[in-house]
């Protein structure tokens, strides 16, 4: 049983193929994150699966009454709109005074309801829009690049927050970043994603797929080193140095031939076993 | 009571302003301002039409309001460069009109009416014409408001809480063209954005929710209106004039008062 499910999708701009081919199911209580470099469809995708963008080809199937939590890239209310936390909990939904302070309790941010929504720091913002989120009962959580814009510290306390919603509501994750470090270490699966999806599986799988490190430029040591690393959860910043490497990389063409043959085309739904926690 | 021209005035602008208050606080979040512009300039073309169609001018305003609001909501949704297509389309529909109406002869010496509004003529009739409209204005944003204000929010989170964002915008281009049609009497069609932009953004630094913006609004345009009402029987300036620059003095004590109170 899967709560959301997309068969074979794929989505156009122009005449540019922006996601092709992609299938995917989430199943209750599943992390599940879709990595990739900028510029590889992941945002298109999921809004694709929000039902905002229109598909070319294939189909999005969700489970009858599904409740999302959908916590957007950015947020940025018009600075001639005022508008409190406490007010924005109730949108589109009117929720009662105590279940909104335990919502925003629940994110750390006890108190806050009175605060204009344009004087909240960048990871106040992220925790209100999650609190929004969770207002709504979610069965699934979709989150389009949480983290962005948060430090280390800020990123790994939000991954926990994220686990820990999961843990209590058992509310399945679909969260899509282009980030490696903390967001490997917090998923159940990890999908690549460049376009069409390039590999696939539990996190240590995909940090030693050649798919995955052709995408993001990391030798085998680096790849392996940067999972453990991360799943001792140290963070001193030293791997960010790495980063625009990777981005040149993803942007050579001989990788689309290394993953073109190497596609395993090991992600049909029924062929695949799904990692719990 | 409603024989004196001057309660029918009052009343007139009263109206108006309830339908303004709200409708100009979605145009200001949504920085729809010039979007108001081409839609209330297109209705000088409006007269034009009804008036050789022999049609009531309140019909034909709302026609081609109707018509320039659900162009300028395409052409938007259709990603064109907004900025420079509504000074095209605010600009090009107010020559238009002007040459279009030069055409009928007996509207050559009363032009001013339909620029700067009449609101020292309105009739029992136009009275009931604009609380009708204001009316339904209202009833509309309200029955939509917790919708609307998700998708002025962000339209990405409208739509994932399974409501349509361009049903939201439709329902803001049908208010604005009613508002248009209504406001023309009472101050004119180059200043009906005035009132709706001038008395919502006075608003802005007073309030601290929504809801506390749209009402604040309504009071200042009511406040505006008796006003510059009362300004033009005393000094004998034009109505409609008076009202925005009665709307205009309020913003700029607001935003003293504002800035002061936050200081």
């Amino acid at each position: 049983m899967s709560l959301l499910r997309a068969e074979n999708i794929s989505l156009r701009f122009g005449g540019e193929e922006v996601v092709s081919g992609v299938s995917l199911s989430v199943a209750p209580g599943e992390i599940v994150t879709i990595l990739g470099p900028n510029g590889s469809g992941k945002t298109t995708l999921l809004r694709a699966l929000l039902g905002i963008l229109p598909l070319s080809a294939g189909r999005v199937v969700r489970a009858e009454g599904l409740r999302i939590g959908y916590v957007p890239q950015r947020l940025s209310i018009d600075r001639t709109m005022p508008m409190t936390v406490r007010r924005f909990l109730s949108l589109p939904q009117r929720v009662g005074e105590a279940e909104a302070a335990a919502a925003l309790a629940r994110v750390g941010l006890p108190g806050l309801g009175q605060r204009q929504m344009t004087a909240l720091s960048g990871g106040q913002l992220q925790r209100v829009l999650l609190a929004r989120a969770l207002l709504m009962r979610p069965q699934i959580l979709l989150l389009d690049e949480p983290t962005q814009g948060l430090d280390q510290p800020g990123e790994a306390g939000f991954y926990r927050l994220i686990a820990e919603v999961r843990q209590e509501t058992g509310a399945a994750v679909l969260m899509v970043s282009h980030d490696l470090h903390v967001v490997m270490a917090a998923s159940d699966r990890v999908i690549c994603l460049n376009h069409h999806i390039c590999c696939e599986g539990t996190p240590r799988v995909v940090s030693n797929a050649p798919e995955y490190r052709a995408l993001f430029g990391l030798g085998t040591q680096g790849a392996l080193a940067l999972y453990r690393h991360d799943h001792d959860h140290s963070h001193d910043g030293g791997h960010d140095g790495g980063h625009d490497e990777r981005q040149d990389h993803s942007h050579d063409p001989r990788h689309d031939h290394a993953h073109e043959h190497g596609h395993a085309h090991s992600h049909g739904p029924s062929d695949r076993t799904l990692p719990h926690a | 009571m409603l024989d004196d021209f001057l309660i029918r005035a009052a009343l007139a602008g009263i109206g108006l302003a309830l339908a303004t208050g709200p409708l100009g606080s979605f145009v200001v979040w949504r920085r729809m301002a010039y979007f108001g512009d081409a839609t209330s300039h297109a209705a000088i073309l409006g007269v034009a039409l009804a008036l050789a169609g022999s049609l009531p001018i309140g019909a034909g305003t709302l026609l081609v309001a109707l018509a320039m609001a659900g162009t300028v909501s395409t052409l938007a949704a259709k990603g064109w460069a907004m900025d420079t297509t509504l000074g095209v389309l605010a600009h090009g529909a107010l020559a238009f009109g002007l040459v279009a109406i030069s055409f009928v002869p007996q509207v050559r010496t009363d032009l001013s009416a339909y620029l700067f509004g009449d609101i020292l003529a309105v009739s029992k009739g136009d009275l009931a014409f604009v609380w009708g409209g204001a009316l339904l204005v209202l009833a509309l944003i309200g029955w939509r408001w917790q919708p609307l204000l998700t998708a002025t929010v962000n339209e990405d989170l409208a739509h994932a809480s399974g409501l349509n964002p361009d049903r939201e915008r439709l329902v803001l281009t049908l208010a604005l063209a009613v508002v248009v049609a209504v406001a023309l009497k009472v101050v004119g069609a180059l200043l009906i954005a005035a009132m709706l932009i001038i008395p919502a953004a006075a608003a802005r630094g007073l309030a601290r929710s929504p809801e506390a913006m749209a009402g604040l609004a309504v009071a200042i345009g009511v406040l505006s209106s008796l006003a510059g009402l009362g300004l033009s029987l005393w000094q004998d300036t034009p109505a409609g004039p008076s009202i925005v620059t009665a709307a205009a003095l309020i913003f700029a004590a607001a935003a003293v008062f504002g800035r002061m109170s936050r200081a």
